[in-house]
């Protein structure tokens, strides 16, 4: 009987190491490829914020790591990227989160240039509903364009809302919750931008010049 | 042997299909089959597991104790679909990114542990292979069909983000319908539920009208004799 348990037990272990070795093997043999989709996937969406023309670095890997702020929606730090071109930056990318979305929260990136123009703005995740207030996605519409060139200077505080609270900003037929919420979430990244310019830009030389040593 | 065969097949693409008769593994299929690339995606992953485990099992069914086939089982279904879903990160990911969480979730499709117990383990290698393969097609269809109706429906395109597979040549594959304003309800869950309710629905209707033919053809053989 104790024997029978014995060869039991090391059928099973036999099992398990071949399914773990399997795995291992995958997991060694794909990670470069991962990482490298991971990171042009990232640059994909950050192009689509900013044209590739217009920075000259390696926009991925150039990063500052913020405090968690109100504005942006964040409960832990975040990563802002920043596009530079001829070591002088451009813009900044923020990680916002709309926190008020009408199924939960929706996941931005918000491109400003250093000038508090909005360079682009794309949703990077959300659970809207689908046919309604999917039309954030820029493949469903083109809504989320409208904010290109906008500032704190170019609307005022009331400006920035959707249409049926009195801005300038569409809704969407059967559906106001959503670009409500992210209406909101950007133009609280611009009032992030404008209090921390000043550091944003220190920083940004810091790591600059980081970067080529 | 060949009529084996033709039995194995007939079983897996329609007389015992995974999604219509034995409805399994429905959790991935209402939840992916929004549009039909999505079903492509998942329909090749649960075939490519559904194989290969079927096949690992038959190989391994002599000894393997009845005790611990379980267990053994679920090993290796395990691994197997780990090994898919990097491969799959690796090599498709934007599909991967897509698809998401069903993608491991595979482990937990009913009707890959279902085929190992009740055929890879007393079939030899190639039965069960075959067993699996048609198994997989069968539910690959029921997810290419659904995803593709409600796309047609919810959306008015068909074969929409085939790049995500075929890489961008294919970005042109798309049908739209012209000024089609999509029909919601087709997208969101309950379109799911009721698109799996008519497929099964039309099976069953296309079975009944096969018994009665059946039936008619008995009968008039009988009063002529």
């Amino acid at each position: 009987m104790n024997k029978q348990v014995f060869i039991t037990s090391i059928i099973l272990t036999l099992f398990a190491v071949i399914g773990g070795g399997l795995v291992a093997f995958t997991e060694k043999s794909t990670a470069a490829q991962i990482q490298f989709n991971e990171k042009q996937s990232l640059l994909r969406t950050l192009n689509t914020i900013i044209p590739s023309t217009q920075y000259d670095n390696d926009i991925t890997q150039s990063t500052i790591t913020i405090a968690a702020s109100p504005h942006l929606g964040t409960d832990k730090e975040s990563v802002v990227y920043v596009a530079m071109k001829n070591k002088k930056p451009v813009a900044f990318i923020f990680n916002a989160i709309a926190p008020n979305g009408y199924n939960g929260k929706i996941y931005l990136l918000v491109g400003i240039y250093t000038d508090g123009r909005i360079a682009g703005t794309r949703v990077v995740k959300h659970r809207e509903t689908p046919g309604l207030g999917d039309a954030i996605e820029e493949r469903r519409s083109d809504w989320i364009l409208g904010f290109n060139n906008h500032s704190l200077d170019s609307l005022s505080e009331k400006q920035w809302k959707v249409n049926r609270d009195g801005g300038e900003f569409d809704q969407f037929t059967g559906a106001t919750i959503t670009p409500r919420a992210v209406v909101k979430a950007v133009h609280q990244s611009l009032l992030y931008f404008n209090a921390n310019k000043q550091q944003l830009l220190e920083s940004a030389s810091t790591s600059a010049s980081n970067g080529e040593g | 042997m060949s009529s084996d065969f033709q039995k194995i097949s007939q079983d897996g693409l329609w007389t015992n299909n995974v999604a219509l008769v034995q409805l399994l593994g429905l959790c991935p299929l209402l939840a992916v089959t929004g549009t039909f690339i999505n079903g492509l995606g998942l329909g090749i992953a649960t075939l490519l597991t559904l194989v290969l485990s079927n096949a690992s099992v038959s190989i391994i069914r002599h000894w393997v104790r009845p005790e611990i086939r379980i267990p053994v089982f679920v090993l290796i279904i395990a691994s197997i679909v780990t090994t898919i879903e990097m491969l799959m990160h690796a090599w498709f990911s934007e599909l991967y990114y897509i698809l998401g969480i069903f993608i491991p979730l595979i482990v937990t499709n009913c009707s890959i542990i279902a085929r190992a117990e009740s055929f890879a383990v007393k079939n030899p290698i190639l039965p069960s292979v075959i067993d699996g393969f048609m198994m997989g097609i069968g539910f690959l269809a029921v997810l290419v069909l659904l995803g593709g109706l409600r796309e047609i429906i919810g959306f008015g395109t068909l074969f929409d983000y085939s790049h995500l597979m075929f890489g961008e040549a294919a970005r042109d594959w798309t049908i739209a319908i012209e000024d089609y304003r999509g029909f919601l309800l087709a997208v969101l869950p309950p379109g799911a539920f009721i698109g799996l309710g008519l497929l099964i629905a039309v099976k069953n209707a296309i079975d009944l009208k096969k018994t009665k033919t059946q039936t008619v053809t008995l009968q008039t053989a009988e009063q002529n004799a």
